[in-house]
């Protein structure tokens, strides 16, 4: 049971929580007009933790503002459990916020900062009380309660924020890049303490972020935005192995790209000729094309480095090491750059050296036709 | 040699001190002491005073001696005075707050580079000389006046109302003087203030009254409590607005003390007046101050 009286949902028995089709935001009009969101299309479930992540200025948190009520789409629709909530004001949805800079009351106590919502929402004294105390231990702040928000640290305004938003229980909790204030390690700490709450209160959690190691550390699903829409949404795995679009294999982790020619595609799998003239399968795109000239992606991890000949061949370049991994760049005989990360071994001799005459191979269905 | 740069260091500092020295001995201690000597004193014949002790004048700040019984008693024309200045002074910070909160509100909320011009306009009339602008609103409310002529014109009355020369007429003026003193230190307070807050607050299910109850008020209350004292304490001793728009009829604090120094030749009772005005202020800010505070302290 979570702090709540709720029991997290399984994955499987997830219903809708937020429904969002055609929804698009233009501001300004005639020649100054700028379109933050373009015909935003998504579904976010129950007790899920969804993030939209892209660079600033995707749009991303023009869509968090607008389930928060704080931004008015110009069309669209926008239901929270089957119910419209476009018509209402932010004070009548249920959804809370944790803002950027957090925007804790700075006249009031941690304890009266994380009961406002239950105060504007006329609960009774006792069960304020009772509430407020249950999430100082939630968040674990139980012995800065009296004081005031600008005597706490940035780690502890967090948690205040983090409690005040979830003290009213709504059905949904917006973050909109709350961690993006606090130093490395903090970060660290407060990812895996979102995670658990996110888990113990079966809250559903819409999470805006630039960061992509976030995104993909803490997210059930992630929906990466350009330019006021969504490229592409799935787990952190399916983003990160299978990105459908450039845009997307290049934001998220670091990509090889290489031109290709698809010869065929079978279901998922689509065979390639190489600039080498090898042919190697692949994983084929949705609603990508049949044959022609197409963008092949793989993730530098996923190739590795031969003496002999492999698919691809070139000169080695340079080697950068890492620690965990070495980085080797190589230059294709195509002309193109391609590197391969290769994780270190203790007692492993020198691989190449810079000069060297090399062949870079991936196994079959490694590689990711982009949609073009 | 420690001693001799410690006596150089202190004549150094009383160096540096002494043009504040200097105006606090000449123009506050000093004639305020000149004042308080004076209502000790007796009045002179043809104005000024006579260097005699009395503590007369400072009886007759309250009480009456009736002239041809030699009776005393409560001085109704002097207490009425008071009540009335005290009265007036209330009402137009009040006014100039409730119009006052909401002009700074809607400066504060405009794009950063319009604030300015809209802050000139507030500012603009508190350049002119006091008379003329006492006496615009003079022309605005008499009864030949703007007002009067308009509804009068468009068949609503067909008497003119009596405004001028009433406690209205005061007020009006008063507030009209002296609302830039209100705007400006709520506009200095709410510019500082972080806009976010209101939109967590709106998220946090209060409504638009509440967000402004609760957030915006409390925060920017240093503004309205300093609005407040500029507003009040030159409303009490105000002297130009209620001789001009009051007429001589509705007299105020200012106003008697002017008299007993003018055609009352009464300089000790002016004197005595003066230090009660000062008085009323100081105990009014003190109890102000005080209240404010602890309302701060029981919201935290």
């Amino acid at each position: 049971m979570g702090p709540f009286g709720l029991t997290p949902l399984k994955p499987f028995n997830r219903g809708t929580m937020i429904e969002i089709s055609g929804l698009s935001k233009t501001f300004g009009s005639g020649a100054n007009a700028f379109t933050a969101l373009d015909d935003i299309n998504v579904e976010i479930r129950q007790n899920e933790f969804f993030t939209l992540l892209g660079p600033s200025g995707c749009g991303k948190t023009t869509l968090l503002r607008s389930i928060a009520g704080f931004v008015d789409p110009t069309k669209g629709s926008l239901t929270i459990e089957g119910q419209d909530v476009l018509p209402l004001p932010p004070y009548a949805r249920p959804v809370n916020t944790v803002f950027q800079n957090y925007a804790l009351f700075p006249h009031m106590t941690v304890a009266q900062n994380i009961g406002f919502g239950l105060e504007m929402q006329d609960r009774p004294k006792a069960e304020i009380k009772q509430t407020v105390g249950e999430m100082l231990e939630l968040v674990q702040m139980t012995a800065m309660a009296d004081r005031m928000t600008s005597q706490i640290s940035g780690g502890q305004q967090q948690r205040v924020a983090l409690a005040r938003a979830l003290a009213p229980r709504p059905k949904v909790l917006l973050l909109d890049e709350p961690l993006s204030a606090l130093d490395f390690k903090l970060r660290k700490e407060m990812q895996i303490e979102l995670k658990r709450l996110q888990s113990e209160t079966g809250i559903t959690f819409v999470f805006v972020t630039h960061d992509q190691e976030e995104a993909l550390t803490m997210s059930d699903r992630i929906a990466v935005m350009s330019a006021g829409r969504i490229l592409q949404i799935g787990g952190p795995k399916d983003i990160y192995d299978h990105p459908a679009e450039r845009f997307v294999a290049d934001f998220i982790g670091d990509t090889n790209f290489l031109d290709a020619t698809l010869q065929s595609v079978d279901g998922d799998v689509a065979t390639v000729t190489l600039p080498s003239g090898k042919s190697v399968a692949a994983r084929a795109v949705q609603g990508g094309s049949q044959s022609g000239a197409v963008t092949l992606a793989v993730r530098p991890e996923h190739a590795t480095l031969t003496k002999e000949s492999g698919l691809l061949d070139g000169v080695l370049q340079n080697i950068v090491y890492f620690g965990t991994d070495t980085h080797y760049h190589v230059t294709l005989d195509a002309g193109s750059a391609f590197v391969v990360r290769e994780q270190n071994q203790p007692n492993a001799g020198e691989l190449c050296e810079v000069g060297d005459t090399v062949g870079i191979s991936f196994e079959a269905g490694v590689g990711q036709v982009l949609r073009d | 040699m420690a001693q001799a740069s410690d006596t150089q260091a202190t004549r150094r500092r009383w160096l540096l001190l002494s043009p504040a020295l200097l105006i606090l001995l000449f123009a506050a201690s000093g004639p305020l002491l000149i004042v308080v000597i004076y209502s000790f004193l007796t009045p002179g014949d043809y104005g000024g005073v006579v260097w005699k002790f009395s503590t007369d004048a400072w009886f007759n700040v309250v009480v009456e001696r009736d002239f041809f019984d030699d009776t005393l008693s409560f001085s109704d024309a002097h207490l009425s005075i008071f009540w009335r200045s005290v009265k007036l002074s209330l009402m137009t910070t009040l006014v100039a707050f409730i119009v006052g909160f909401p002009t700074a509100y809607f400066i504060a909320t405009r794009p950063k580079d319009k604030r300015d011009i809209w802050m000139l306009l507030i500012m603009i009339p508190f350049w002119t000389n006091l008379l003329i602008r006492t006496f615009a609103v003079m022309e605005i409310i008499r009864n030949e006046g703007v007002v009067n002529s308009l509804l009068i014109g468009l068949g609503i009355i067909d008497q003119p109302i009596q405004m001028l020369f009433t406690e209205f007429a005061i007020t009006l003026g008063m507030f009209y003087v002296y609302l830039p003193l209100m705007v400006l230190p709520i506009y200095a307070a709410m510019e500082r203030f972080d806009f976010s807050l209101v939109e967590a607050a709106y998220d946090l299910y209060a409504s638009r009254w509440r967000v402004l109850r609760r957030v915006i008020f409390p925060i920017v209350k240093p503004g309205v409590i300093a609005g407040s004292i500029l507003v009040f304490v030159p409303s009490l001793g105000a002297y130009v607005t209620p001789r001009v728009l009051g007429g001589g009829k509705q007299l105020m604090l200012g106003n008697l003390i002017e008299l007993q120094f003018g055609q009352g030749r009464n300089w000790p009772l002016g004197a005595a007046l003066s230090i009660t005005l000062l008085a009323i202020v100081m105990v009014a800010l003190i109890v102000y101050v005080r209240a404010a505070g602890r309302e701060e302290m029981s919201h935290g």
